[in-house]
This record gives C-alpha cells, sequence and structure tokens, in this order.
C-alpha cells in the first residue's frame, strides 16, 4: 500500500484529532433522514447536534431522558424547547420501528463487526464485570449501527470478542434473513480513523485516516487483520462553519478534548 | 402499610421484580427494609441500579435476571461488578427489549412473546433455556420468544398514591412500573406522599395516573423513599451520596462503616444519618 496523498490543512484554524473524530461521528448521520439520533459517548453527541445544525437538519434527539428537544443547545445544557415524548418503553419499540441511527460504544469489536460490552473473560465468571448487553441486540437486529471508539487499541479491536452483544456480520448471516434483514453496521469511528465493512465478506475496512495518523499505526494498533486499500483518504476537513458551530455553539467548554487528548 | 410489613409478606427464594431504571426511581426505602429482614435466595428481576447493588453486596440474591446493572452518572454499579467477578450470583442476561417483551408477556398471561433482539447474539448462548419460534405466516421469519417474566412479588417506587393502590407518576418517564405490578402476584407501592384520591389529578393530567390499585396488594408513604436514586420531580439523585456509595464498596471496611451507618438502621434513622452526612461536608 502507499502512503495517503496530503491532504488540504487549514492552518489559520486547524482543527485538533477530537473534532476530526467529531466530524467523523456527524458524518454517520448524513443520509440518515427524520429518524432518532442516538449518540453515546461525548463526541458522537457533539457529531449528532453538528449533524443537526448543519447537513442533516430532519434528525430527532433526546435530551438523554425521555424528551425529545426541538433546539439543539451545548453539551450539559437544558433544552428550551421539547418535541416530543420518548420514554424507555417507546424508545424500545421505536428501535423495532427502525426509524433510529445509535452509535454505541465498545469494550471490544472483532472484524466482522461483533461487539461486546457485557464483561471480559468467560461470561460465566468474568475477569471484569461491565454494563451487561443493554439494548445492544436488540439495536443491531434493527437499526444502522455505529460504533464509536476513543481509544483505539489492540484490546479493543480483538480477534474475538469475548461476548457477542451487538451482532455483527458473520453472526447475523449464520442465523439468516431474520436477523439479516435490517442488520447494517455502518461504520466504526475511532480516535485513529474510520472503518466501513464494505468488502466482499463484510470484514472490517479502513476507510479513512485522521491526519496524522498512519496506516501503519492503525495496523499496530489492531489486534486483527485489517483491510487497508492501497489508497486511503484522510478523514475530511471540518468546514469552519463546522468549526466554529462545535466550538462555540455545541461544545464551547471543550468535553471534547477530555475524550479525545490533543 | 409500613415498609417492614411489606417485606414481612415476602419469602425466601420468591422472584421478585423491583421498579425504576438503573439509579432511577428505585424503591429504596422497600429495598431497606427488605435488607433488614431475613428474606434472602431471591430471584431480582430489575433494570439494576443500586437496588441490586445492595441485596448483592449482602447476599440476597440467588439469580440476577436484568440487561445491565448501572447508577447511571458512574457507569458500572460497583457490587454488581464485584458479585459477577467473585462468581457470587447467577445472572440471567437479557437484552432491555427482551425484557420489556417479558414483563409485557407476564402481565398479559401469555408464556412468551417473539422478538427479533438477541438473535445471533450471545444473548442466546448464555441463556440455554432460551428458545426461538418460527412464524406460522407466510413470512415464515425466525425470532426469539422472549419467556415471560412472571413474578411473585413487584416493588416499585411512585410519586403519588392513594391509600387503595392508585399510583401516580410526575416525572418525565413512567419506566416499567405498571407491567411490574400487572406481572406480579402481589404488587406495592411506596410514594413520596399518600394523598386523597381526589386530590390525585388535582395539579396533573390522568395519564400520570400509571398503577391501578387492581394490581396494588399495598401501599406505603415513604418521602425521599428513592434515595439516593432520583425521583422526579420531588427529588433529584443524590450524587454526593452515590459517590460516596460507590467509593465505600471498593474497600471492606469503609462498606462495613457504611452498612453500620446506613443499612443497620430503620427508615427514619436512615434519612437523619443521610442528613447529618450532607452536614458534615456543607
Amino acid at each position: 500500500m502507499s502512503s495517503p496523498t496530503a491532504n488540504t490543512v487549514n492552518t489559520a484554524n486547524k482543527a485538533t484529532r477530537a473534532e476530526y473524530c467529531v466530524v467523523a461521528c456527524a458524518e454517520a448521520w448524513r443520509h440518515a433522514g427524520e429518524v432518532l439520533a442516538s449518540p453515546m459517548g461525548t463526541v458522537p453527541a457533539i457529531g449528532a447536534r453538528l449533524a443537526k445544525l448543519t447537513f442533516a437538519p430532519d434528525l430527532l434527539l433526546t435530551d438523554g431522558e425521555a424528551l425529545l428537544i426541538g433546539d439543539v443547545p451545548a453539551l450539559g445544557a437544558r433544552a428550551q424547547v421539547v418535541e416530543g415524548w420518548l420514554p424507555y418503553r417507546q424508545h424500545l419499540a421505536l428501535v423495532a420501528t427502525g426509524r433510529r441511527h445509535v452509535m454505541m460504544g465498545a469494550s471490544q469489536i472483532d472484524r466482522h463487526g461483533n461487539q461486546n460490552i457485557s464483561c471480559i473473560g468467560d461470561w460465566a465468571r468474568p475477569t471484569r464485570q461491565l454494563l451487561g448487553v443493554r439494548g445492544a441486540p436488540i439495536n443491531t437486529l434493527n437499526n444502522p449501527t455505529s460504533y464509536w471508539v476513543p481509544k483505539h487499541s489492540r484490546r479493543v479491536f480483538v480477534e474475538r470478542v469475548d461476548m457477542v452483544c451487538g451482532v455483527g456480520y458473520d453472526r447475523a448471516a449464520e442465523v439468516g434473513p431474520s436477523a439479516t434483514r435490517f442488520h447494517n453496521v455502518t461504520e466504526v469511528v475511532s480516535d485513529l480513523g474510520v472503518f466501513d465493512f464494505a468488502t466482499p465478506d463484510h470484514t472490517m475496512r479502513l476507510r479513512s485516516l485522521h491526519p496524522g495518523v498512519t496506516a501503519e499505526q492503525v495496523v499496530e494498533a489492531t489486534g486483527f487483520t485489517l483491510t487497508v486499500p492501497d489508497d486511503v483518504p484522510y478523514t475530511r476537513e471540518p468546514t469552519a462553519e463546522e468549526l466554529r458551530i462545535v466550538r462555540e455553539v455545541v461544545d464551547p467548554e471543550g468535553a471534547r478534548d477530555r475524550e479525545v487528548p490533543a | 402499610m409500613t415498609a417492614d410489613e411489606v417485606v414481612a409478606r415476602l419469602r425466601s427464594g420468591m422472584t421478585i421484580g423491583i421498579g425504576g431504571w438503573g439509579s432511577r426511581r428505585k424503591p429504596m426505602a422497600l429495598v431497606r427494609a427488605l435488607l433488614r429482614s431475613d428474606v434472602t435466595d431471591l430471584t431480582v428481576v430489575s433494570y439494576a441500579g443500586p437496588d441490586v447493588g445492595l441485596l448483592a453486596a449482602a447476599g440476597r440474591i440467588r439469580t440476577l435476571v436484568a440487561p445491565f446493572a448501572t447508577l447511571d452518572s458512574i457507569p458500572l454499579e460497583p457490587h454488581f461488578t464485584a458479585a459477577r467477578q467473585q462468581g457470587g450470583l447467577e445472572l440471567v442476561e437479557l437484552d432491555e427489549a427482551m425484557f420489556m417483551w417479558g414483563l409485557t408477556a407476564a402481565s398479559q398471561r401469555l408464556p412468551f412473546l417473539p422478538v427479533r433482539a438477541g438473535l445471533g447474539s450471545d444473548v442466546l448462548l448464555v441463556n440455554p433455556r432460551l428458545r426461538t419460534v418460527v412464524s406460522p405466516y407466510e413470512d415464515g421469519e425466525e425470532f426469539v420468544a422472549a419467556p415471560a417474566l412472571r413474578l411473585d412479588a413487584a416493588l416499585v417506587h411512585l410519586n403519588r398514591a392513594d391509600t387503595h393502590g392508585n399510583a401516580q407518576y410526575l416525572g418525565p418517564d413512567p419506566y416499567f412500573d405498571d407491567l411490574f405490578c400487572q406481572a406480579a402476584d402481589a404488587a406495592y407501592v411506596s410514594c413520596e406522599q399518600l394523598v386523597d384520591t381526589a386530590d390525585l389529578l388535582k395539579d396533573a393530567a390522568p395519564q400520570t395516573l400509571l398503577v391501578k390499585r387492581a394490581f396494588v396488594t399495598g401501599v406505603v408513604q415513604a418521602p425521599n423513599g428513592a434515595h439516593f436514586t432520583s425521583c422526579a420531580p420531588d427529588h433529584d439523585r443524590d450524587e454526593t451520596f452515590q459517590r460516596a456509595y460507590a467509593l465505600a464498596s471498593r474497600d471492606p471496611e469503609a462498606w462495613q462503616a457504611f452498612t453500620d451507618r446506613y443499612l443497620s438502621v430503620d427508615e427514619e434513622a436512615y434519612q437523619a444519618a443521610v442528613a447529618a452526612f450532607h452536614k458534615e461536608r456543607a
């Protein structure tokens, strides 16, 4: 493979790594349409709000609890407008309608897109108990799903996950049409780059590198064989307006830098 | 009723559903009363938070049926994680939606309801008793048969109730408290405030009346009874106290001190100890 070609750098207003991540997350919702954006994690939450304020205005957002908000407040600020009600019972039912695109975290993820947030080690007696499966099984079988990994490492990008919570392409295919019908893991965004499953066997591929990252770095930090195309682009530059929105409107406190340090 | 009278009706070995979600509107006064009793060997069904943490720390849970355990503002429930890592409880780990449809099936006297959730995931692997079902219609699709989560007893906490068991939530989310009551042979409601039936709708809309008296066996007035979990709009989560709880759970000596101060005493003394805790920090 060859090295990525030089990208355009806005030297006057250079984006940080966290801001490339925000834009990469926002892009997950570009063509989502009039659906609920469910971001989990700080950078995805900023990304979803950026998408709604720019190229995906039809997105629905929640206040993190039971309300659909009609404005786009800064992270941690209270919404001034409520446009709907989405208690947990409706949220779980909404997932089954497919009118939602979720971006979940992953304690482990494999090359087929199987994700684990439940526990590390043997399930019967884990070395490290985590959250539990939560809604990952229903999410992945019903609505488009992306993943966000703030620190790309071999501990997260593993050959085999210890407990399949979010269902990947191989496991869905094994079950058949009931599992594959609405299954769509669209991308994985990490602090190093963006990954998708656009390969003949739906295994993970490097889609773009965040500026400042090399493909070698990514391969080194990944615990399985990753498809790396000959010519990998860089993650796109944020526009000046996007940077202004991120820095002044959505995340003036700089929470993104705590999740992805410069 | 009093919380202790509710607990007097519970038996070791029972399957008990606990309402709320994570660290939100948990019937903590009833859980604390349970901790003062000898009732043990329980199967607990819960969208789990510190309710499960406290019961697990006291060794009262044989089997936990849950999709997660969390303190919300603190992602992991420390006693739950410790119990799992020490092999201290059996877990029936279900997806959040499977859990909801299991409660719904139980409340409607059905053995199961079909869900897409679970297919392809290890939820089926770690729960070998789960079965799938094939649609009898032309689609022929296969689904997970989410089994009914029938309960011997349910414990829930709401904002208001009358003495007959009509109970009202005033916060943004009903969670699944009505389903827990309908899925149970006996349901016990604690509330922030007991009111006359005629006053239930004085300042609220009819859809706030979540739980119907036909499904309630007993009502307990327990002001601040969800503490330290949230009970909007009556009280927020007590984040300072929750942090102290999580911190104490890390060290056996600190946990013993926490138990002595807060859990070995009755509810009135508990609330007084919490007030003193905040005064010490002021």
